[in-house]
């Protein structure tokens, strides 16, 4: 399928943004292969699609490079997760941070939400690409794509020389400081967070060899002094088996909830300073266009006028956009973060109360042994 | 603390003073050097200092000590009476105050002990003694409520109905802790400044240090430092004994729901020290560490019920040095003491207060106690006059010859023996099968106890690597919070990061729990089955060590059957040669060699009995130790979970209050 077809058309999204579901994930060598399962809009049934990473991809470039659509420089993409590995490196699990967890499941989760963040989208969803994606048979985007302008990379050049200019606007200079701080904050935050999770994970383990190596101490033989430990030892490795799972689940709870949520608002900062930054740039242009215009013979100057009120035109749309995109994310975020929160502290309290009844029956045991 | 700051200031010397005359001698001996310190002193600031300087540390310890205490809930809340009076008293008897002290700590733990055991009589004794005085002297009133509340009710009647189970939970959370360390503390501190604001001293008991020295005289201020250190900073062994000859009686009279003392016949118990607390007797190059040995018995054979003495490290060492030179010949398994750790000592004695040297202090008092207990309640080792002496008497000759040994020396001289013994070990050949099955069986154990206390320490690295990383995590979580725009998440994410802090406690206390709990017993168990490193194998007489002893036994039977049988041939070769002069003389030695033959034989067999007694008296031991710990264990961890799902509980409001 080829970028043009797809450009021309807008059209209405025919499925439930809330019912995109990435259901599995499928193994084939170097490559993953996500199910993507959704419902139509127009009465039963289910659109069944399988996409690589490379789709995902494909999509996420047809979303940025929508030159017809006026401000959608202002728009603040919903992050796509970066490229999972098979074999993963220890610096790209850095790079997953809480997505390179368990079995995939955390990341199907971050896809999931990323299909859902669009298709609810009120401008993206209505680009065509959504709709190929999600319910085309054919894979779409297995060629290679080529990098545009918002390759992340040289944007890293280019930010170091604008990130730091000036804004007209008041609002936007707050937000852009705003989002600078909480960037950060996010982040670490999320990564102290990730810190957490993986030792909780080496306790589970760790219980998890005690439990083991208690049974080595279960002495064979029919003396009951003998067989009196040898219970103890038992119960005990049990004790530690019951460890082992609040441990594990405390840790499933935290990855789940308030670490994907963390995750996401991590990946959403950096998608909204990436949104202020082409605004910022949007800015840089319009004040070189009117400088060139101060500066310009009589001759040129008709046509620099021309160029400036194009920057200018652009320049306002992507701010107005920008405003409506800033102040839906704020709330968007706020809601998001407090369900994590509240989901995080439910399962937690799960959890909590189901060992706390766990390590009583085991008390209650070992009271009883004689 | 709140609670004491509500009280009157009470001129407690002197109300003490009163009533202790009339209460005990021993006391009395010490408030008369009271009255005059205070007479000198004005009574007001001098102790202030101390006091002061005492309850940070006394406080500080308290989490510590409750987890970690196997002995039962009343020797706990005893340790922590005596120390408060000692607190309470030590200023007051200034230089003298190892003996004024020591008495006054006797004393009191005495009252407390009786609740265990025999319940309050002396307690009432003494408080009843206290009223009249109090009113006497009007503001000491509340010095006798104090102590009203808290012997009564706080300390011991809660501790005591409350099942053990519950004991950890105190410590964790605090309330009746409170009451304990807090009133008694805060009396303390109340009592030497009686006049201005006593209240804002005790509310800040621990706080106040600084500013309450300064209203203080700083001459005795420095003359108490030291003395300070060494009378509180004391490493605490609190040892208390009921025999298990008493056991009957006692569980007459006392109440039943003190089951610890009666499964634990006695009961010892070190206090925790605590690096300020810590007792470090400087003197010149040489600087110790002294622990508080504190015991309660009923036995006829201790002089008094409670007494306390101080020992260093090389006492310990000392005692099982006696110990194992008289009683494992016999067979006996003599419990090992912790070893000597240059390293951790070191550390400590260059005053570094990280968390290492904290630990390791701990632990060895934790080893140290349970080093005694064991001791104790060795039916045939508490006879030892030696014991007793270590027990009870005041001050004991330094142990030169541990001294000489320990260390390098030391452990040359043991390895150079046992493999003298392991040697031996080959050419025995076992006949009975008991004992063949069982020393394999110690030797596996020693493995399995090697292997599980590996992967303790490991858990216990990882919990503690949880507990920082939630500490960090909390830090970010209120930096997010701070930086937050909307309100409502904002105040979530701080309340988030004050969850988190209480969780990194939690993890904290959880990873001490693991330590103590686990770590430590499995340390012992190696310990009593070989020595702690291969290469030190049987540096203490253990198991090994008295299976050991026993093939000794056999050796000399076995050499005294040969000699005898060469005897014999000589006998015989004289018969041949026929010389009779000689012949009597032969006859004679074999007679001799017979006597010994049959002696060493019996000796051997009586050995023998003996280890296998000893042996299956440390695996029934080890079995209900083992159980008694994971219930300790077991009761940490539910008490842990609960405290989550109420800090989930109060969270998950705030949570849902986004909007």
């Amino acid at each position: 399928m080829s970028t043009e077809e797809v450009k021309e058309t807008a059209s209405v999204l025919s499925v439930h943004d809330d019912s995109i579901k990435v259901t599995e994930v499928l193994k084939e060598g170097d490559t993953l292969t996500f199910i993507i399962v959704s419902q139509k809009l127009s009465g039963t049934g289910e659109y069944h699609v399988d996409r690589t990473y490379e789709d995902f991809e494909w999509l996420q470039q047809h979303l940025f490079s929508q030159g017809d659509v006026p401000g959608i420089q202002g728009v603040i993409f919903p992050p796509l997760p970066a490229k999972p590995q098979v074999n993963a490196s220890p610096r790209s699990i850095k790079q997953l941070g809480f997505l390179a967890l368990g079995e995939c499941q955390p990341y199907c989760k971050a896809l999931e939400t990323f299909l859902q963040q669009v298709a609810a989208h009120s401008i993206l969803s209505k680009n065509k690409a959504v709709e190929v994606f999600l319910t085309s048979s054919d894979p779409p985007g297995r060629q290679k794509v080529k990098k545009n302008i918002f390759n992340r990379l040289s944007q890293a050049v280019e930010e170091m020389r604008k990130e730091g200019h000036k804004d007209v606007d008041e609002f936007f200079q707050n937000e852009r400081d705003h989002n600078l701080i909480l960037t950060g904050c996010t982040k670490t935050a999320a990564e102290k967070f990730l810190d957490v999770v993986a030792t909780e994970q080496k306790i589970a383990v760790a219980c998890g060899h005690f439990s083991t190596a208690l049974h080595l101490c279960v002495e064979p033989g029919e003396d009951p002094d003998k067989q009196a430990f040898s219970r103890v030892c038992v119960k005990l490795s049990e004790v530690f088996e019951s460890i082992k799972k609040n441990m594990t689940s405390v840790a499933e709870n935290n990855v789940n909830t308030l670490g994907l949520g963390l995750d996401l608002e991590s990946r959403y900062q950096e998608a909204e300073r990436e949104m202020l930054f082409r605004r910022t740039c949007k800015l840089v242009e319009l004040e070189n266009a009117q400088r060139n215009v101060e500066k310009a013979k009589p001759v040129k100057k008709a046509a620099m006028e021309e160029v400036k009120k194009a920057a200018e035109t652009e320049f306002e749309h992507t701010s107005g956009v920008a405003k409506q995109e800033i102040a839906r994310f704020q709330g968007a975020r706020v809601e998001m973060l407090q369900q994590a929160l509240v989901g995080w502290c439910e399962k937690q309290l799960l959890t909590a109360k189901e060992s706390a009844d766990q390590f009583n029956q085991h008390l209650e045991v070992f009271r009883g042994m004689a | 603390m709140a609670t004491s700051s509500e009280r009157s200031p009470p001129p407690f010397p002197d109300s003490e003073d009163q009533d202790v005359l009339d209460a005990e001698e021993v006391r009395g001996r010490d408030s008369d050097e009271d009255e005059d310190l205070f007479g000198m002193t004005e009574m007001d600031t001098t102790p202030t200092s101390d006091v002061s300087m005492k309850p940070p540390s006394d406080i500080m310890n308290d989490p510590l000590i409750e987890p970690m205490i196997k002995a039962d809930v009343t020797v706990e809340a005893t340790i922590d009476r005596s120390e408060v009076t000692a607190g309470v008293i030590d200023p007051l008897s200034q230089q003298e105050a190892k003996q004024t002290s020591t008495a006054p700590v006797i004393d009191l733990s005495g009252d407390s002990q009786p609740v265990t055991s025999k319940i309050a009589d002396p307690l009432v004794a003494l408080f009843s003694d206290a009223p009249p005085a109090a009113e006497a002297k009007k503001p000491s009133s509340a010095n006798v409520d104090l102590f009203d509340d808290e012997e009564g009710s706080d300390i011991f009647a809660e501790p005591l109905q409350t099942k053990p189970a519950k004991q950890p939970q105190k410590s964790l959370f605090g309330e009746p802790d409170e009451d304990v360390f807090g009133e008694p503390l805060g009396a303390i501190s109340k009592k030497p400044v009686p006049k201005d604001k006593p209240a804002d001293i005790f509310s800040q008991a621990a706080a106040s240090t600084p500013s309450v020295t300064s209203t203080v005289n700083p001459k005795t201020n420095g003359v108490h430092s030291e003395e300070d250190g060494d009378i509180f900073a004391e490493a605490t062994v609190e040892l208390s004994l009921d025999s298990p000859r008493n056991e009957r009686k006692k569980e007459a009279t006392a109440k039943p729901s003190a089951p610890a003392p009666t499964s634990l016949p006695a009961a010892a118990s070190l206090a925790k020290p605590q690096p300020p607390a810590l007792e470090e007797v400087r003197d010149g190059m040489n600087a110790y560490m002294a622990y508080k040995v504190s015991t309660q018995t009923t036995l006829p054979m201790f002089r008094n019920k409670t007494f306390t003495v101080r020992r260093r490290f090389s006492d310990f060492l000392g005692l099982y040095e006696k110990l194992s030179e008289k009683h494992g010949p016999n067979g006996f398994i003599v419990p090992p003491p912790p070893e000597k750790s240059l390293l951790g000592m070191t550390k400590v004695k260059v005053g570094k207060e990280d968390s290492s040297s904290t630990d390791f202090v701990e632990r060895r008092r934790g080893a140290l106690e349970r080093y005694l207990q064991r001791v104790v309640n060795h039916p045939s080792l508490l006879q030892d006059p030696d014991v007793r002496e270590f027990l009870e008497r005041e001050e004991l000759p330094r142990a030169v010859s541990t001294q000489a040994l320990s260390g390098a020396g030391f452990l040359k001289m043991i390895n150079k023996a046992t493999d003298a013994v392991s040697k031996m070990t080959i050419k025995m050949n076992e006949s009975d099968v008991w004992f063949e099955e069982k020393l394999q069986e110690v030797e596996s154990a020693d493995q399995q106890f090697r292997k599980l206390h590996a992967l303790v320490e490991s858990l216990v690295v990882h919990r503690k690597e949880l507990s920082l990383n939630t500490a960090s995590f909390a830090k970010s979580a209120a930096m997010l919070g701070s930086a937050e725009d909307n309100t409502a998440l904002s105040r979530a994410l701080s309340q988030l990061a004050e969850v988190e802090d209480k969780m990194e406690q939690l993890h904290q206390e959880q990873a001490a729990s693991d330590t103590f709990t686990f770590a430590e017993m499995i340390a012992d168990y190696i310990r009593l089955l070989v020595g702690f490193f291969p290469h030190r194998k049987c540096e203490f007489c253990d198991l090994q060590g008295s299976f050991d002893h026993r093939m000794k036994a056999w050796q000399r039977w076995q050499d005294a059957q040969s000699m005898l049988q060469k005897k014999r041939e000589t006998e015989a070769k004289l018969l041949w040669a026929n010389k009779p002069d000689k012949l009597q003389l032969a006859k004679e030695e074999i007679a001799e060699w017979e006597a010994k033959v049959t002696q060493y034989e019996r000796d051997f067999e009586r050995v023998s009995a003996t280890v296998r007694k000893e042996v299956i008296r440390f695996e029934r031991e080890k079995t209900k130790n083992c159980k008694r710990q994971v219930i300790t264990y077991l009761e940490c961890l539910l008490q842990s979970q609960q405290q989550l799902i109420k800090y989930w509980e109060a969270f998950l409001p705030e949570a849902k209050a986004i909007a």
